[in-house]
């Protein structure tokens, strides 16, 4: 960023620089917009008796503006991203105050202090951190632990692996150690090389006679290291293996349950697919780098190392002759390595690509067949496989010429060895047993030379892996659990909206709303499409946390409940019923597996369900869900509202729970749950107001903010919104009855044109 | 909702073999008779349902009914009903689907065909629904309780 970002103590100093000895500093907030809309670090003050505007210009605070606090008003929109905070006299605007929507909280305290000023409140300097509500200074909105948390996590991602292979260390370390043994094994032939040359076969040649006694012995000796390695190798891997499973298991579990905690938006905001990919093919690649990869190079290492002593020991010149390719091989390793890195990482996202089109497309057939898409499915996967070989190619072409160079660069050095050897050998220096098993010891050298040089790939692997699962794993849920959960008293369902407001991203849609809702009472909320109906519920039952102000639940904030405390007072009711597979009476049963089968089909009956599913073949015991028997969209709402009713919530929330069944159905459900609604804190939902008459109160909602509230005869009396709708309704109804369907058709046609 | 538990029924045969309810003085005709947890608790609930499918009668449990009322109810799930159970599977054809299996059932040796392995349904918790191409249902109460031969041809198809 180039221009000087000053912080709010900054901005605080040179505000109180410039009032005078009576006067305080109430609030104040960062702009970061001119009027012109380009960026440009700023701030407004509000003090006892001042507005100010406080400008960076020329290196030093400005205050460019000020006025006083008695002739103005002060208001905040934001449209775009772009907040406004405007300072009006009447229809007069007196100064405009732009900044982007991250510094908005400030600017809301801000507002929230002129509004208290106003009212005479004298504890005005008083701020709270927006994230866990501890007093902090004017002007600041995170407190210091708050704003710590939001730091990026560490890239160090495959050292925090660790934590997933911590309680298999001691098996892992018996893995190691077998792997070592095993290797050391291999080392024995090698070794045997040079007395079978020095000892038995060149003195032989020479004219000597064989010593059967001692060829006996070397023979035995080849044998039982073949036959030890061979043990040992058995038991590594069936170490190993179990190891890899298991920590292939936790990771796998660890990231499913974390990703259960996570908020309804993240899934709102996440591909199906990509997720099924992250914790399926990610989880399998990071277990096998930690159990095996890992290991296998930790011992490749070591057996480096000893070889080396070994051939120091033997002749430290030829010695020094065959290591002569590792330094290349490192420049190599180094070369490609970021590439290798980033082609995977790319690789796996494509990866996922290719996984969300099939999750997308087996789902959603019924879509693709109806408007013969399929042609363009097929060539949304063909593209995503095409694009997944690109990447592919792209990282072999890297990956292929370094294998090979590995092998040339050692085939190279066995040439070097030889010439030196036996250059050695004619000057007398070393034996021909001593040249022989030092061939055959660089051989071994080589390969684990060649292997060792392949973990590049594994790791780089894994890498790409560990951050995506990571991604996962960092992910703090956006309703967190409170550290100290308070416990929840038996629920009276009091429900009290305390000027909340809502965002999704930078849209605004529910606007500083406030309700008070008491025990028992039945609120319809009505109101267009799109006006945020269905967010309200969802701030209600903590899918969502309000940007703004709180919900209370019998005067506590759901936000200090644990969720699932929380959560089982609530029965729900869904404008999009999901039914999970399996039978009938699993699925009603759902919120409380423990119900009895009498309990199931009285709810299935309250819910006017249990005549249909009776006429199922297999009653309660049909199969439904995925696979399942299907089921009409108003039958699967019907046992939706069973599965809520089982559960017997003290709060009740119906998101038009009878939008997609008849009108007879509707009725008989209707009537069911008048019952049901009785005593209960309900909140129904329904674009049908004659669904929501037996309401204590009606609350219409104008894109999320409330417009009107009463009952149907007090909002009819006042000729508003709701009556618009009702009026709108009414016709639409008559219209029917008198045209038919097809009027209405041509009524609404012409109406558009 | 109230459950219609009429205070005097009778379950009878009509001249033309359908079954038909008389309670409370109204006579029903053609009515069906279902049971509410087929599977799982085949004893428990039974209803009674008009030709509309409106319900007419609950029977809460099935077992605690008067033996001559049972009887009847009986014969007419017994009309209604039909799902093998299957007690051992003898031989299957292939082990890739589409596969015939010979079977063992409470109603005697029969062959079916498998279409494909989504045609096996669990049900609850050890039950298996066997859907046959041609329609029919048969099912396998408890698969643990199966004898050795016939879980060994099962787990190559789940
Ligand atoms: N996950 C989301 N991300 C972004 N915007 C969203 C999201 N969900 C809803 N919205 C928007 O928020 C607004 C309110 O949506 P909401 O679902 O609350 O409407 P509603 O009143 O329930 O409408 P309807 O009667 O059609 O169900 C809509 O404009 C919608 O486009
Ligand atoms: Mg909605």
């Amino acid at each position: 960023m180039s221009q000087p970002i000053l912080d709010v103590d900054a901005w605080s100093r040179a505000a109180t620089a410039h009032l005078s000895s009576d006067e305080a500093l109430l609030a104040i907030a960062e702009t970061d917009l001119d009027a012109a809309r380009r960026f440009q670090p700023g701030a407004v003050a509000l003090s006892t008796s001042r507005i100010l505007s406080l400008q960076w210009l020329d290196r030093r605070v400005h205050v460019v503006g000020e006025w006083p606090l008695r002739d103005g008003e002060l208001s905040l929109i934001d449209h775009a991203g772009v907040v406004s905070l405007d300072w009006r006299s009447g229809e007069t605007l007196l100064a405009r105050w732009e900044l982007r929507l991250g510094l908005q909280p400030a600017a809301q305290s801000l507002v929230d202090a002129w509004h208290r000023w106003r009212e005479g409140d004298e504890a005005l300097s008083a701020a709270n951190c927006r994230a866990c509500g501890v007093e902090v200074p004017v002007g600041v909105v995170l407190c210091e632990t708050c704003a710590e948390d939001e730091q990026p996590p560490s890239t160090l991602t495959l050292l925090r692996l660790w934590r997933f292979a911590r309680p298999y260390r001691s098996r892992l370390l018996l893995g190691f150690v077998l792997t070592m043994l095993a290797t050391s094994a291999t080392l024995v032939p090698p070794y045997l090389t040079k007395p079978l040359m020095d000892k038995l076969l060149i003195p032989y040649q020479n004219g000597q006679d064989l010593d059967k006694q001692l060829v006996s012995l070397y023979m035995f000796g080849l044998l039982a290291a073949a036959l030890v390695g061979w043990g040992l190798g058995w038991a590594r891997t069936y170490v190993l293996a179990r190891v890899s499973e298991r920590i292939g298991a936790d990771l796998r579990t660890a990231t499913f349950e974390h990703l259960l905690n996570q908020s309804v938006s993240y899934f709102g905001s996440k591909r199906t697919g990509d997720l099924m990919a992250r914790i399926g093919a990610e989880t399998e690649r990071i277990n096998l780098f930690l159990s095996l990869h890992l290991l296998d190079f930790a011992t490749d290492v070591l057996m480096i190392g000893m070889t080396a002593a070994v051939l120091f020991s033997i002749n430290p010149w030829l010695a020094l002759v065959t290591l002569l390719p590792l330094p290349v091989i490192g420049y190599l390793i180094h070369v490609v390595r970021d590439r290798l890195r980033r082609g995977f990482e790319r690789a796996d996202r494509i990866w996922s690509e290719v996984t969300n089109v099939l999750a997308d497309t087996i789902p959603g057939i019924r879509v693709v067949k109806a408007f013969a898409q399929e042609g363009r499915e097929a060539g949304r996967f063909h593209a995503a496989n095409r694009h997944n070989l690109e990447i592919n190619d792209r990282v072999n072409k890297v990956w292929s010429m370094f294998a090979p160079s590995v092998t040339l660069l050692t085939e190279i050095g066995l040439l070097v060895v030889w010439t030196f050897g036996i250059w050695q050998v004619s000057n007398d220096e070393i034996t021909v047993g001593t040249l022989a098993a030092f061939i055959a010891y660089i051989g071994r050298f080589y390969t684990r030379l060649d292997s060792m040089s392949r973990i590049v790939s594994h790791t780089q692997k894994a890498a790409a892996g560990a951050k995506r699962i990571f991604d996962i794993l960092d992910h703090q849920s956006n309703v967190p659990e409170p550290a100290q959960p308070r416990p929840l008293p038996p629920v009276q369902g009091r429900i009290q909206l305390d000027d909340v407001s809502f965002r999704y991203g930078n849209r605004q849609v529910i606007r500083r709303l406030s309700l008070d809702i008491r025990p028992g009472e039945m609120i319809g909320v009505v109101g267009h499409s799109g006006s945020g109906k269905s967010t309200l519920v969802n701030l209600v039952c903590r899918f969502h946390d309000p940007s703004e102000g709180a919900v209370r639940v019998d005067g506590i904030d759901v936000r200090e409940l644990a969720v699932a405390d929380y959560r089982r007072n609530i029965g729900l009711v869904l404008q999009e019923p999901f039914l999970f597979f399996g039978t009938i009476a699993e699925n009603i049963a759902y919120g409380r597996p423990d119900a009895g089968r009498a309990e199931v089909v009285a709810a299935a009956r309250a819910a006017n369900a249990h005549e249909f599913i009776m006429r199922l073949p297999h009653g309660y015991d049909s199969l439904v869900g995925e696979r399942g028997q299907s089921l009409s969209g108003g039958e699967r709402q019907r046992i939706s509202i069973a599965r809520a009713l089982l559960i017997d919530p003290r709060i009740l929330i119906l998101d038009e729970a009878t939008s997609s069944v008849d009108s007879t159905t509707e009725k008989a459900i209707q009537a069911a749950l008048d019952n049901l609604v009785r005593g209960r804190t309900t909140i129904a939902i329904a674009h049908r107001l004659s669904t929501l008459r037996k309401a204590d109160r009606l609350v219409v909602l104008d894109r999320g903010e409330m417009v009107e509230t009463g009952t149907h005869d007090e909002l009819m009396a006042r000729r508003g919104a709701y009556y618009a709708l009702h009026q709108a309704q009414a016709r639409q109804a008559e219209a029917l009855l008198e045209d038919g369907v097809v009027g209405t058709g041509a009524v609404a046609d012409g109406g558009v044109a | 909702m109230n459950v219609p538990i009429p205070f005097h029924w009778a379950l009878m045969r009509d001249a033309a073999g359908h079954w038909c309810l008389e309670a409370d003085g109204m006579v029903h005709a053609r009515v069906t008779v279902a049971r509410a947890f087929p599977i799982s608790a085949p004893d428990d609930a039974v209803s009674v349902l008009d030709a509309d499918g409106h319900e007419l009668l609950w029977i809460d449990d099935l077992a605690a009914l008067d033996e001559a009322r049972r009887e009847r109810i009986e014969a007419a799930l017994a009309s209604r009903e039909f799902t093998p159970v299957i007690e051992a599977i003898l031989a299957i054809s292939s082990i890739s689907t589409p596969s015939r299996w010979t079977v063992r059932t409470d109603r005697g040796n029969t062959e079916l065909l498998l279409p494909g392995e989504e045609a096996l349904q669990r049900v609850g918790g050890s039950s298996l629904l066997v859907a046959d191409a041609a329609g029919v249902q048969y099912l396998i109460r408890d698969i643990p309780a199966l004898d050795r031969a016939s879980r060994k041809f099962l787990e190559r198809f789940l």
